[in-house]
């Protein structure tokens, strides 16, 4: 089937888009949710299962209380109301990768409730309400095996690790977000990136978009503009970047304004984001099967935190962002627009690392917005995905601080450190990039550019210094960039004054 | 006051697709002559309560059973495969998964 | 006769060395041999599990070591309790051959105290049923009349302990399988507190009603039964942390002496068969004898119980049964002539195939309750009805510390009399479902023979969440004065079993 995609920004000029967005967290708890199986990412195939989490006969779920304590430290965070009682309820439907064919969710008893984050685009500040926070169970992995594409139609059967199934999860929803048209995508981003970096800061879970443990639906339906009348909406799954996340938005407003245009109608279904093509394409058809028969769990006990718990947790919250941002900016003596590009990249966090390993505020932002941005764009990935650690980055500053390379050669380490070939320290010696500041290699280097270009040589002796970045260029030159042009200035000056 | 009771065969044939069991013809025909009466015995409790009544769903009350997060012994994968209908590589073979991932 | 003792005698004569559980264990399965074949109580005998643990208890005895005072002495289990290396089929075809790679709480405490497991009791498939007919395995006979069925679920926990199979089982009582099946098979049974034994490991029918519970020939021997499986266990998160009520402490204390007993109007009238009634009055009159005060007291609301029973139940169900897919375990049966069948189909052929006609009658009727725009009128208007019978029971607590019915409306009926009539057969369990929906202890004791059909009649006596012990005081009490009145157990007068060839 072809889809007619009306360009985002011919879309908007006549529609509206209307988002939610579903954000589900794996916590970072050493066991499941209900059993005692541990979490770790990785392990042989069902090696982390047991009569709970597989749904034998007669297993009973018991409710893990670090996950309860996190997800109440994750509601406070969002600035949500911590529910007084509340109970899980089991959405049952029938699929092989989910053993007790129910998920133990909350329904309408979530345990965090009516909170709101404020996010930054361009400048603007963005109020995202949350309409809830609750708690429910990863379910277990299927393999498609045989079929042509290797994709799940076609295959002609499944292979199924649980070592997955019953792991924790916090799924946080908003409301409807309605924000000026062109700014929609880049607030959808920025949501998702203040959400992980809040909940990263929280310590409770790995919140890694490549590992699966940050997921987010992309919920998202068009109005005509001048319109009161809601569409038809889509749930975008799979969008596995903050990029994807403003991609997916677009095109979903592309795809939507294109059958909306042409009288058709869109269909409410799941849909899937493809990274490589930036495209959806349709997953299941929501229908009236989508009867999920919600009652109360009646194996597990009401959750009733008391106010003094919840207050208790309040005190373990970090700052709130808002503050801690105005904080680092006063800190690090950045101007309001640095500050705007430095969350708007998503470089935050890895600045605040950086600038911990020693770095100045400067200097780093320089590498992460500059060089680590542009690399980014171009390979499509997060900047914390690039394959270089803040610790990295500020090592390499120090041995330009240092003067054993300069900026130049910096960028072939960073090069080589995201290329995998070792420490910075270990590609300045693989790719012999030390610069030269040994005096008798320099001296020689300096007398040849001083007998090449008499002129200049003669103005500096008459005291005319500024004329001796032209020598210092032609040491550099010589030097293919290698030598320590501090020393090689003071060399120069040496010999001629 | 109540609504009616008509459960038609194809309402038992609705749900019986989401309870996932694949009844027979005669089932199904058997199931549709047989509900109506248990339901319209069962209806009853609709008349039985009012508004104010909260409902029960734990005949005994306990609230907060928390597990301290502490790892225990799972099964081995060929404990966990045993009993399964069919495996391969560690894995549960179930038969080819339709619909979404 | 050793397998005509209590269990408690034969504690005491292992205790003192009269006899050793080795011996013990071989009568009972002797017996088994010599007349399960007539009753079909057993889906599976363990007697090589069984005699290994008779061989060890004596041992340790031999060696002076200290042990449970049920140690040794043997036990039949409901087939619905996980047992490592013993099948555990519920009474399903799904879960034939199934064997549980873990023990069940329960089970491990049977286990620990030395009680020899002589194998698993029949019962109605996923204890849905009061017959014991509705096991893929075939039905359990009545030891009085094995024209007529034991009861149910728990027929064959109550037909193996009334036939004396065994002189321990135990029973899941979710609205009365181990109450009814008592009455009809003249046995003991008792259903607990909710939460006050551990659910983990038992096959889950509903999970806010089901509570595991003893089932033995006299109230002191429920008791030592009941302390043993009874407790905290932070497996189930509906356990009671508290400790058991003085149950055994009450059997021996067996005094009604200034006891209030109250007669629940809604139960024992219309629909209870004469001879019951009968037997009742008299039981009633045996107390008021002892120096019991006994009154009246109406729970209006009950007249909606067994509606909301059969709306909860179901529901509940129909979700705890999705896990029987066929995918990770049970038996899995792809559907007829279809090609290369989905994980979907195969799902749904399965369940078809692998489940009888009362299981998939009551998940249709759950999944109906629990559908989006029936909720709230179906299981919402149940799970309200719950709270309304809980204030009348409160209410009537108030006045009087134990209640008392008619535990089953009839004596044991012919096998097939009420399988076509679902309705009737619901009509089973109308005194016992009460306690069940409000987490009331429950026992259920026999109270002689109806003179119409010369079959075992039960009373029950209800008491307050976690005073399981008031019943066992009661109960024994009842207990000794119809004994000293029959001359004996009302066993004794049961027809002795032809052996089988």
């Amino acid at each position: 089937m072809t889809e007619t995609l009306v360009p985002f920004d011919e879309a908007i000029e006549r529609y509206d888009p209307v988002m939610g967005l579903e954000i589900h967290i794996e916590l970072n708890t050493a066991t499941k949710m209900f059993c005692g199986c541990p979490t770790e990412f990785g392990a042989e195939p069902n090696t982390q299962t047991c009569p709970v989490c597989l749904a034998l006969p007669g297993a009973l779920p018991v409710v893990n209380a670090k996950a309860v304590e996190s997800a109440i430290r994750m509601g406070l965070a969002l600035n949500c109301e911590i529910a007084e009682w509340c109970r899980f309820a089991r959405k049952n439907y029938f699929y092989p990768d989910m053993p007790k064919n129910f998920q133990t969710s909350q329904y309408d008893e979530p345990i965090a409730f009516d909170g709101f984050v404020e996010v930054e685009v361009d400048g603007e500040t963005y109020r995202i309400e949350i309409e809830r926070a609750h708690m429910e169970e990863d379910t277990g992995k299927s393999l498609h095996v045989g079929g042509s594409t290797g994709r799940i139609h076609g295959a002609d059967y499944s292979l199924v690790d649980y070592n997955r199934a019953g792991i924790p999860l916090i799924e946080i929803v908003t409301r409807t977000i309605e924000v000026p048209a062109d700014k929609a995508p880049a607030v959808a981003r920025a949501y998702v990136s203040y959400v992980r970096d809040l909940i990263g800061g929280l310590g409770v879970s790995d919140v890694r978009m490549d590992q699966g443990s940050l997921r987010a639906d992309v919920n998202l339906s068009l109005k005509p503009k001048g319109s009161d009348t809601l569409g038809t909406r889509s749930e975008t799954k799979n969008v596995n970047s903050f990029r994807s996340v403003e991609r997916a938005v677009r095109y979903e407003v592309s795809r939507h304004a294109g059958i909306l245009d042409e009288g058709g109608k869109v269909v409410q279904e799941t849909r899937h984001f493809h990274e490589d093509t930036g495209t959806t394409s349709s997953g299941r058809e929501k229908s009236d099967a989508d009867d999920y028969r919600y009652f109360p769990e009646p194996d597990l006990a009401p959750v009733s935190p008391s106010r003094e718990w919840v207050e208790e947790l309040r005190e373990t919250l970090p700052e709130p962002p808002a503050v801690r941002r105005a904080r680092l900016q006063a800190d690090w003596g950045f101007s309001d627009l640095d500050m705007r590009d430095t969350i708007g990249a998503g470089a935050l966090d890895l600045i605040v690392a950086t600038v911990e390993a020693g770095t100045t505020p400067q200097a780093a932002k320089k590498w992460w917005l500059g060089e680590m941005a542009r690399r980014a764009n171009e390979t499509g990935s997060d900047l914390d995905a690039l394959g270089i650690t803040p610790t990295q980055v500020a090592e390499i500053q120090a041995l330009i601080d240092s003067g054993r390379i300069n900026d130049k050669l910096a960028r072939s380490v960073f090069d080589g450190v995201i290329a995998g070939e070792g420490t910075p320290e270990e590609v300045i010696v693989g790719r012999s990039l030390e610069v030269v500041s040994d005096d008798g290699a320099l001296g020689a280097a300096v007398d040849r550019a001083i007998e090449g270009d008499p002129d200049a040589a003669q103005k500096i002796r008459d005291g005319n210094l500024g004329v001796a970045g032209a020598l210092i260029g032609a040491v550099m030159k010589e030097m293919r960039g290698q030598a320590d042009a501090g020393r090689v200035r003071e060399l120069i000056l040496e010999k001629l004054t | 006051m109540s609504e009616p009771l008509g459960i038609s065969r194809a309402d038992v044939a609705h749900l019986a697709g989401l309870a996932r069991i694949d009844l027979s013809d005669a089932e199904l025909d058997h199931l549709a002559t047989e509900l109506p009466s248990i339901l319209e015995y069962v209806a009853a409790v609709q008349q039985a309560v009012g508004d104010d009544v909260e409902a029960m769903s734990h005949p005994v009350p306990v609230n907060n059973v928390f597990r301290e997060d502490v790892v225990r012994p799972s099964l081995t994968q060929d404990e966990a495969l045993a009993m399964a209908p069919a495996s391969d590589q560690g894995r549960f073979g179930v038969p080819k998964i339709l619909g979404e991932e | 006769m050793s397998t005509r003792l209590s269990a408690n005698e034969m504690a005491q004569a292992l205790a003192g060395r009269e006899l050793s559980s080795a011996e013990l264990t071989t009568s009972h399965l002797d017996r088994i041999a010599a007349v399960d074949g007539a009753l079909h109580a057993f889906l599976h005998v363990d007697a090589e599990g069984a005699l290994a643990t008779a061989a060890d208890i004596d041992a340790r005895r031999a060696k002076g070591e200290k042990l449970h005072a049920l140690a040794g002495v043997p036990i039949a289990v409901k087939d619905i309790v996980a047992t490592i290396g013993l099948p555990t089929t519920c009474g399903s075809a799904i879960l034939d051959g199934w064997i549980p790679p873990y023990d069940a709480t329960i089970t491990q405490r049977i286990k620990a105290a030395g009680l020899p497991i002589l194998g698993k009791t029949n019962m109605d498939e996923f204890a849905m049923g009061s017959s014991t007919e509705h096991s893929a395995y075939g039905p359990t006979f009545n030891p009085w009349d094995t024209t007529r069925s034991p009861g149910g679920s728990g027929g064959g926990s109550a037909a193996a302990v009334a036939a004396f199979e065994a002189p321990l089982a135990i029973g899941t009582d979710t609205g009365g399988s181990i109450r009814q099946p008592g009455a009809l098979t003249g046995t003991v049974g008792v259903k607990p507190t909710y939460g006050g034994v551990s659910r983990y490991g038992l096959v889950a029918l509903a999970s806010s009603l089901d509570q595991a519970g003893p089932v033995t020939r006299s109230v002191l021997d429920a008791a030592l039964l009941h302390e043993l499986i009874g407790g905290h266990d932070p497996c189930d998160s509906t356990s009671i942390d508290e400790a058991v009520p003085a149950v055994v402490a009450a059997a021996r204390k067996a005094d009604v002496k200034g006891l209030k007993v109250g007669i629940i109007t809604e139960l024992g009238g219309e629909g209870f068969q004469p001879g019951v009634r009968a037997r009742f009055d008299e039981a009633v009159a045996l107390l008021t004898g002892a120096g019991a005060e006994v009154v009246e007291v109406s729970l209006p609301s009950l007249e909606h119980a067994l509606a909301a029973y059969y709306l909860v139940m179901p529901s509940e169900a129909s979700s705890n049964l999705a896990r029987f897919d066929a995918m990770r375990y049970g038996v899995r049966v792809p559907p007829a002539g279809a090609d290369d069948p989905s994980a979907e189909q195969v799902m749904a052929s399965s369940r078809d195939a692998g489940f009888g006609d009362e299981v998939k009658r009551r998940i249709i009727l759950g999944t109906y309750a629990l559908s989006s725009g029936y909720y709230d009128a179906y299981y919402g208007s149940a799970q309200k009805v719950r709270t309304l019978i809980a204030s009348d029971f409160a209410a009537a607590f108030a006045k009087v510390d134990v209640l008392v019915s008619p535990t089953s409306p009839t004596t044991a009926f012919e096998l097939g009399a009420k399988l076509d009539d679902p309705l009737s057969m619901y009509l089973q369990d109308v005194a016992t479902i009460p306690a069940n929906l409000v987490g009331i202890p429950g026992l259920s004791l026999p109270i002689g023979l109806a003179d119409e059909d010369g079959l075992p009649v039960g009373l029950q006596f209800l008491a307050p969440q976690k005073a399981d012990d008031r019943l066992y005081n009661a109960g024994a009490a009842l207990e000794r004065l119809l004994e000293e009145k029959w001359g004996g157990q009302l066993l004794a007068q049961a027809p002795e079993l032809e052996a089988a060839r």
